[in-house]
């Protein structure tokens, strides 16, 4: 069976003009769709990015709630009620939400503030400079060193600007998980600096976020606050709230698949037209093995690996290029959001296999009808 | 008496349908014994080649039968068919059909590898063939980087690598000039011929006659006499 193979593979990698076109067309098809797919779950990621960086196991928000970025007040009390529910180890209040500084050049650059509890600083991020308790200290706000960081002008411990008139001293620098979608600094404070430079409406907390003692007090703390009218997530459940609000009820998702079919489609019709091509063009030579002793099986087996063995390849060439353009693209553009994810890679293999037997079906197809008298006859 | 190597009984063929329905074969029947070289020689049209496809398993006639030692091929399923023309026939094409991207061992090899044999040892075998047909030397070379006399050995030593019974030759002559032509065959006949093997040829080429231990005039789809060797 070995040689069988070897055969198919000489026959196919031999004839170098066809094989480099079906591989071109191939790897153009995988770079396009894990590009296209990279690109929107660098998108999802950083729309769920204040979710990473806190890290907290479950979010109590307002059931209008669907992204980090749109929240919603939500009381006091339900903190203390949250506290008081079995099964909850501690709950502590976040605040987020958006303001302007004005920074030492008189530019104004709009920031998002994340409000840490004051008393565990739960969800804090890691200094790089600095020291967090410092954050205690007046008018004291850390910034995140993201790639928003220079609009901030690249500030450094003891950089001063304004918020709301009110003066603000950089006491560290931080590095996060995830950068933020909508191309903004982040400055974290404590939850009362906060409420204290920003105006709020009547209900200030945004998000409570809760420790539970262990996963299986999850299902009873979500029943326990949506008694109370409001919404309990877990982590990733939050992550998928938010991905499905862009995905589903944006147009990014729509657009995204567009670009992802039709990069499937380019691909299937390049690489399907030129691998039929190929298997035309061989079909004499085919009919000379079936006339020679080769059964049925044995050339759907060569067809088969040499659709195979073009789609892996091309699948191969295609991450690869892949990676090279978004890790390039990264270094000289630090906003750009594409993150090459097992889901992408699994997406495109998928498709690619969607392709190779696609065109294995009309080779296979062509060849199981000439019959060997064809060859014979001439 | 020398032991027949294949038998064909009453074979028929058609071909189209309604209106344009043409009967190819009409009864034919004959003997090949080992150990000769028997020719099928007529005009185009008259069947010669559709007789060579049935004899040699490539054409399910519409009756009649065509035994190889003793059973009848055209009983057999369509794997067990493919397995009798690996391991009983030689096939060399009117155009030869070798694999332009392939080395002249790697063609000649071909019939070993579909026959499961290693790679590495098929093409060592492979060119012991062409070093019988004279081409010893030309192993690496593509068959383009051939003469047409020389492609038709490579095809040669194709057809007798898997060590077949019956080796089926379709115009063997008709790409190649006079004299090349001449030469194949009579290399054919001296070296290729032995006592436990029948060649079959559907030729136009009354030249190279003389190579023939028989042969049989064909004229629409019947066998019309012996123009050589008709005693039996």
């Amino acid at each position: 069976m070995k040689g069988i193979l070897k055969l198919a593979y000489k026959l196919l990698v031999n004839d170098k003009a066809k094989f480099t076109a079906l591989l071109v067309g191939i790897t153009f098809a995988v770079f396009l769709m894990v590009q296209m797919l990279s690109m929107f779950a660098g998108i999802l990621k950083r729309a769920s990015a204040t979710v990473f960086n806190l890290d907290a196991s479950m979010w109590i928000m307002d059931p209008a709630v669907q992204t980090v970025a749109n929240t919603i007040g939500i009381p006091d009390y339900l903190l203390d009620a949250t506290r008081s529910i079995q099964g909850v180890n501690y709950a502590v209040p976040i605040y987020s939400g958006g303001a302007l500084v004005k920074l030492a050049d008189g530019a104004y650059q709009a920031v998002n503030v994340v409000g840490l509890d004051d008393t565990s600083l739960f969800g804090r991020p890691q200094l790089i400079q600095g020291k967090i308790e410092d954050i205690y200290g007046e008018n004291a706000f850390i910034v995140v060193k993201d790639p928003e960081f220079p609009k901030m002008g690249n500030p450094r411990v003891g950089t001063e600007f304004e918020l709301n008139e009110h003066r603000g001293v950089v006491v560290g620098i931080a590095n996060v998980a995830s950068a933020g979608l909508f191309g903004v600094p982040t400055l974290y404070t404590t939850y009362e600096r906060a409420l204290q430079y920003i105006p709020n409406p009547r209900f200030t907390i945004s998000f409570v976020l809760v420790q539970p003692k262990s996963p299986a007090d999850v299902p009873h703390i979500k029943q326990e606050v949506q008694a109370l009218g409001y919404l309990a997530l877990t982590k990733y459940e939050f992550v998928d709230r938010i991905s499905a609000f862009y995905k589903y009820q944006t147009g990014v998702g729509m657009n995204i698949l567009i670009m992802t079919v039709m990069s499937f489609v380019v691909g299937l019709s390049i690489s399907g037209q030129t691998f039929y091509t190929f298997v035309l063009e061989n079909l004499e030579k085919f009919g000379a093995l079936k006339a020679m002793g080769a059964k049925s099986g044995e050339l759907i087996l060569m067809i088969l690996f040499q659709a195979s063995f073009t789609s892996l390849t091309g699948y191969g060439l295609g991450i690869g290029l892949c990676a090279v353009l978004v890790t390039l693209a990264k270094l000289k553009l630090p906003d750009y959001a594409s993150v090459i994810t097992f889901w992408n890679l699994a997406i495109a293999f998928v498709m690619v296999v969607i392709i190779a037997a696609v065109s294995c079906y009309f080779g296979v197809r062509k060849v199981l009808r000439i019959e060997p008298f064809d060859i014979f006859r001439g | 008496m020398p032991e027949v190597a294949i038998r064909a009984t009453g074979i028929v063929k058609w071909f189209g349908q309604g209106e344009a329905r043409t009967q190819a074969l009409k009864a034919v029947s004959l003997d090949a014994y080992l150990g000769e070289m028997l020719y099928i020689v007529g005009p185009s049209g008259s069947g010669k080649t559709t007789l060579l496809s049935v004899l040699s398993g490539i054409l399910r006639p519409d009756s009649g039968s065509v035994s190889v030692e003793g059973a009848d091929i055209w009983n057999l399923g369509n794997d067990k068919l493919a397995d009798f023309r690996l391991h009983k026939i030689g096939f060399v094409f009117q155009d030869y059909h070798l694999f332009p991207r392939l080395t002249t061992a790697e063609n000649v090899a071909v019939p070993l590898i579909l026959k499961r044999m290693d790679w590495g040892a098929a093409i060592v075998e492979a060119k012991k063939y062409l070093e019988i047909v004279g081409l010893k030397g030309r192993a690496d070379l593509p068959p383009v980087k051939l003469s047409g006399g020389e492609q038709q050995r490579v095809a040669i030593a194709r057809a007798i690598a898997g060590q077949p019974d019956i080796l089926i030759m379709d115009e063997p002559t008709a790409s190649l000039d006079g004299d090349t032509g001449h030469s194949v065959v009579g290399f054919v006949k001296n070296n290729i011929l032995n006592e436990k093997r029948c060649i079959l040829i559907v030729t136009h080429d009354d030249r190279i006659n003389e190579f023939a231990t028989r042969i049989l005039k064909m004229e629409d789809g019947r066998l019309t006499g012996y123009e050589k060797g008709g005693a039996e």
